[in-house]
């Protein structure tokens, strides 16, 4: 009531400035997911018409709508497009006042991409809207967002979305989010709340995070989050849908669009976040979110979008406490015990001494004797016989249990399964009546349910039902319905997903996992393991051709500066400027002009046939004093003598039996100074055999060095 | 009628969607609501009366279910159906009276009739109920002196009372809405001014130098202690802040805008206050038929600490709020329990909500009830804005207010 009013007054004002400009508020609701997470199930059912908590997602999606003012939804319908145009028109949606639904219904969209694209062509959205999937459970209000979103784009055009975020922290074990979505972390500028970063994949293996650096120069302040969730509630400009038009090849809203336009820096589009903090949002992307959902609800987080609040034609429900939602006529044994935070619909019928707990249980469903119920959702005239056990398990409209089954956990039967009699379902198996569609195309985002499989798909329920047997052995004696078969890969995630806790065996083993690379970390000493690593092995080849590079420029230069008799103190001065240029230490100038130095004379030797010896003598006794500005200590004549080694061995072999004798030379020409020689021998003397050549060839000049400085001693 | 309809639907929606807040405004639109309804109610020539609270009664019991703790749409349906059957009453005996009478002009009657309808209607109510009913505890206190006069009455003012004695049906049906319309537009009325006619009443409690302990915020302490501010009483106020709400919060302000010393404390200190306080005043959300108040969540700690201090415990309430129900299991039945989010950030606690651990059942549970119910032994005094009365003497209130058939508004078993 307050916010309308508020809604209101604001849009009062703005009628005063924009002067009758106002539109209604629009929704563009997506009724489907383009994924293929919920199946089984959704291969009968759209998704958005699943019971949670007893009414059909779309249910609060769409009370959310008008609860928040939007004015007009339009809802894309592709895959069971009938089913939800059939739903909507009985539903008292269609018939609102000041609240219109209209639906638009596509058969070959198979992404968001797609749907916003055909949204585009009808040119139904006329200013800003909101864009959401009809699975989406919010109680937020959209006033201020909303307000936010329109000052952003007075001042810059540029800003075409607001992506809802709200704080929930991942779970360190597992890396994903209570609602089962993989770790999100985003960098987000803490002034102005842009999205700058957005990354869901982030890769599990290495858990590691790699920005570019550009990213970190660009943007003086950001601040790099992982306790966000996306709620997948945007608020867009109708900039949005042309920018779905011109490139094509945008499917996902997140990984296409959201990224694509995080990336594209010539367009220069910007997407803002708008964090949530008392109100709630989620989105129902798979069983896990399923389960935390729907006991969130039942928690009442969702108020006033609760089982005892009629927020759509579901059946008044009364609350009793702890959490016991009860519908009317409901017959229920008196030595049945019904747990806390449970729901039970109307003119179900629950046997003796049976216990239920932390469940769902839909309308006129039949439960036997003896019958344990733990963490399950149950639809519609559902039949459990007597002695059934289930556990975190998914029930769809029409299923039977024949007494003494058992679900184990993270279960799901789809409609009108037949368990037999004291049948154990395995964990995690999805029982269908249909066959399992064979997967044409490893991508994910193509897995949608395609309109052709589908009409494939709905004949068949009625050719299995003449010819149950056929497929009855599958799942027990008078059953009726397939285990699908599980490939290795989604077996792995099959946890992740499941509507069960993840076993505690899983998670000790993952806390091991985690515990084995907090102590790599510890091991490296270090804050970013492997990241620092690669980086530097990447670094390391830069660093490596740059040198090479300041090693041909110092020769070049050194080169026109003998050939042309420039004057050291500028050849000096063009080193400096190079070394600057390239940023090098003062050694590796040193180093890059003694290498030209040796192959000047090694050059010179070899077109005039002199000795070798001389014409080094005659080089670096004229050139010698370019090197003196570089040797500024021992460790850049170390530096020049290493260098000399690896001439000897590299590219001036000629040099190798002479190496004693420029050494001497060099000494003598005071290059290089006794203790500099002395040191290199002594870091040697570590080294491989190998290494040693040189300075077992300058033992006995070494020895005398070492007497000559002992007899100064 | 479509008109109608749309609206008792849109009305219905907002009542199911929690959008409206507060038992005034909720009685307010329930009341205009009606009147609507009424006016636009085309009436059977036979049985008018019965045709109407037909209607009334099929829209009230639909109002009642979409948000069966707002107490206030149920009182009102009854209110306005008792009104219905008062004004058929008084039709019925005025044109029993008229028979015997003279024919008087209809012109005259009408000036008449329109000069003062209400007191008409309720004059003829008066006497309407002392001859066709046996007469009750109430109607021998409060008409002792009437009765005497009913004669005078049917003779003299006999002349005002003829309006039925048409024979013209139509006439009669235009008056018997007119005439129930007339009395809904003085409920609205009444709802509009309840707080006036119980701030009124403010200097009879407050005195100099007295403490004041209210708990969160109600427009009717509002009124009530600016009232007493206003005739020069000085005094102070402690203002528990009710939490999860905090509406203390802004009945503070507004005390101290007007200039009232105001101290702030917060729920958990009342019972260390209360020794310092001379009398608690609260509003209430609704008050049942045994004089037990259904208030805001916290109210009854507060009569709990007043009455082991022997403070009065007064409770204001428009007379909109008087339910004739009594109370059964009213902490669960008669309560709402609203978002978790108003006590705690769900951010904050996220991870203490992970199902994807454990057992899978959630471990942390938030209850976040609206509303609390202070039995009647705890209250000292109910002001309403016909006067202070006992706890004990609610019954015989709404025995005035309500008629007994209109107790139960659904017909068919309750559903739950």
């Amino acid at each position: 009531m307050v916010a309308k009013k508020g809604a209101k007054a604001g849009g009062a004002s703005e009628d005063a400035v924009e002067d009758l400009a106002r539109v209604p508020l629009q929704a563009i609701l997506l009724a489907d997911s383009f994924t293929t997470k919920f199946r089984p199930i959704t291969l009968e059912c759209p998704k958005v018409l699943l019971p949670l908590v007893n009414t059909p997602m779309i249910d609060y999606t769409l009370a959310w709508l008008e609860s928040a003012d939007v004015e007009e939804v339009f809802v894309f319908c592709c895959s069971h497009s009938k089913q939800i145009i059939n739903y909507l028109d009985k539903s008292k949606w269609t018939n609102q006042p000041n609240f219109s639904v209209t639906t638009i219904e596509s058969q070959n969209c198979i992404s968001a991409g797609d749907a916003l694209r055909l949204i585009y062509e009808r040119n139904v959205i006329q200013g800003d809207f909101i864009l959401v999937s009809g699975d989406t459970v919010s109680n937020m209000m959209l006033t201020q967002a909303l307000q936010e979103h329109k000052e952003r784009r007075k001042k810059d055009n540029n800003a075409v979305m607001t992506m809802v975020i709200k704080q929930s922290k991942p779970s360190q074990i597992t890396r994903q989010t209570r609602l089962g979505t993989d770790e999100l972390i985003m960098a987000i500028d803490p002034t102005t709340k842009q999205l700058l970063y957005y990354e869901d994949k982030a890769d599990d293996s290495k858990q590691t995070l790699t920005l570019d650096k550009s990213f970190l120069s660009e943007n003086p302040s950001l601040s790099l989050l992982n306790d966000k969730q996306d709620c997948y509630i945007d608020i867009c400009s109708p900039e949005v849908l042309s920018l779905f038009t011109d490139n094509f090849d945008y499917q996902h809203l997140r990984r296409h669009f959201v990224k694509g336009l995080l990336v594209d820096d010539i367009m220069g589009y910007k997407i803002f976040t708008h964090e949530i903090h008392s109100s709630y949002a989620a989105r129902i992307d798979n069983f896990r979110s399923y389960d935390s959902v729907s006991k969130d609800i039942i928690q009442r987080w969702t108020y006033p979008l609760v089982p005892d609040v009629q927020f759509s034609i579901n059946n008044p429900t009364k609350l009793e406490r702890h959490g016991i939602y009860r519908a009317s006529n409901i017959t229920q044994s008196r030595s049945s015990q019904v747990g806390p935070f449970t729901y039970i619909g109307i003119d179900t019928v629950i046997g003796n001494n049976t216990v239920i707990s932390n469940s769902v249980i839909g309308d006129g469903c039949k439960i036997g004797s003896n019958v344990a119920i733990d963490g399950c959702y149950i639809w519609h005239n559902v039949t459990i016989q007597d002695g059934c056990k289930l556990r975190h398990a998914i029930l769809c409209d029409g299923v039977v249990m024949k007494p003494g089954a058992v679900l184990e956990p993270g279960v799901v039967l789809s409609y009108k399964v037949i368990v037999g009699q004291e049948f154990v379902v395995p964990s995690y198996s999805k029982v269908s009546l249909l066959p399992q569609p064979v997967k044409q195309d490893s991508d994910e985002e193509l897995e949608y349910a395609d309109s052709n499989t589908e009409v494939i798909v709905t004949t068949n329920p009625l050719e299995n039902g003449d010819s149950t047997n056929n497929i009855g052995s599958d799942i027990g004696e008078n059953g009726r319905g397939v285990i699908w078969s599980i490939s290795e890969v989604d077996h792995e995630e099959e946890w992740r997903h499941s509507v069960s806790p993840i076993p505690d065996s899983k998670l000790i083993e993952l806390t091991q996992l985690v515990n084995e690379d907090l102590e790599v970390l510890i091991q490296d000493d270090q804050f970013l393991p492997i990241d620092v690593r690669e980086s530097d092995t990447e670094s390391d080849g830069d660093v490596r051709d740059e040198s090479q590079h300041f090693e041909k420029e110092v020769e070049a230069t050194f080169l026109r500066g003998v050939n042309e008799n420039v004057k050291e103190e500028h050849i000096i001065l063009e080193v400096n400027s190079l070394r600057l240029s390239y940023n090098m230490a003062s050694e590796n100038c040193a180093s890059a002009l003694f290498y030209s130095m040796m192959k000047l004379a090694l050059d010179n030797s070899r077109n005039l046939g002199q000795d070798l010896v001389k014409c080094t003598n005659d080089v670096v006794s004229k050139w010698g004093k370019l090197l003196r500005p570089y040797l500024q200590g021992v460790d850049d004549e170390i530096e020049v003598i290493m260098k000399f080694e690896e001439i000897c061995l590299e590219s001036g072999k000629e040099y190798a039996p002479l190496f004693v004798k420029v050494l001497h030379f060099l000494y003598d020409k005071d290059i290089i100074q006794e203790e500099a020689i002395l040191n290199w021998a002594n870091e040697k003397e570590d080294a491989d055999e190998s290494d040693k050549v040189f300075v077992k060839q300058a033992e006995k000049f070494i020895q005398w060095l070492n007497e000559a400085s002992e007899e100064e001693d | 009628m479509p008109d109608t309809h749309a609206l008792v639907n849109d009305f219905l929606n907002k009542l199911k969607k929690r959008k409206i807040e507060g038992s005034k405004t909720t009685a307010k639109m329930t009341a205009e609501l009606l009147r609507t309804v009424i006016s636009q109610q085309r009436i059977p020539n036979t049985n008018q009366a019965g045709a109407l609270i037909q209607a009334i009664n099929a829209i009230g019991e639909q109002l009642v279910s979409a948000n069966p703790v707002e107490l206030a749409v149920g009182n009102i349906v009854r209110r306005v159906l008792h009104i219905i059957r008062e004004e058929d009453l008084s039709l019925t005996t005025a044109s029993i009276g008229g028979l015997s009478l003279q024919a008087l002009s209809d012109d005259e009657d009408n000036i008449d009739r329109d000069d003062r309808p209400v007191l008409s209607a309720a004059a003829v109510a008066a006497a309407a109920r002392s001859t066709l009913r046996p007469p009750s505890l109430q109607t021998l206190l409060e008409d002792v002196p009437h009765s005497a006069a009913i004669h005078q009455s049917s003779s003299s003012a006999g002349d005002s009372e003829e309006k039925t004695k048409s024979t013209d049906k139509n006439s009669r049906s235009r008056k018997l809405k007119h005439n129930v319309i007339e009395t809904v537009n003085e409920l609205i009325q009444d709802i509009a001014t309840c707080h006036e006619l119980i701030a009124e009443q403010a200097v009879e409690h407050i005195h100099h130098n007295e403490v004041i302990l209210t708990l969160g915020s109600s427009g009717t302490v509002i009124e009530f202690l600016c009232a007493a501010k206003e005739k020069k009483r000085n005094f102070r106020v402690f203002v528990a802040e009710g939490a999860p709400r905090y509406q203390g919060h802004t009945l503070a302000k507004e005390l101290v805008t007007r200039g009232l010393q105001t101290t702030v404390i917060t729920d958990s200190a009342v019972f260390a206050m209360i020794s310092r306080v001379n009398m608690v005043i609260v509003g209430a959300h609704a008050v049942m038929a045994n004089g037990g108040v259904i208030a805001p969540v916290g109210l009854n700690m507060v009569a709990l600490a007043a009455q082991r201090h022997a403070v009065p415990f007064v409770v204001l309430a428009g007379i909109h709020k008087l339910c004739p129900l009594y109370p059964h299991n009213p902490e669960v039945l008669l309560n709402e329990l609203k978002s978790p989010s108003e006590v705690l950030d769900f951010g904050e606690l996220s991870d203490c909500m992970e199902y994807s651990t454990g057992s899978g059942a959630p471990l942390l549970h938030v209850v976040n009830p609206a509303f609390d119910y202070v039995p009647p032994k705890l209250v000292s005094l109910f002001i309403t804005d016909t006067g202070g009365h006992n706890p004990s003497y609610m019954y015989r209130l709404i025995a005035d207010y309500y008629s007994a058939d209109d107790l139960v508004l659904q017909h068919r078993p309750a559903v739950s």
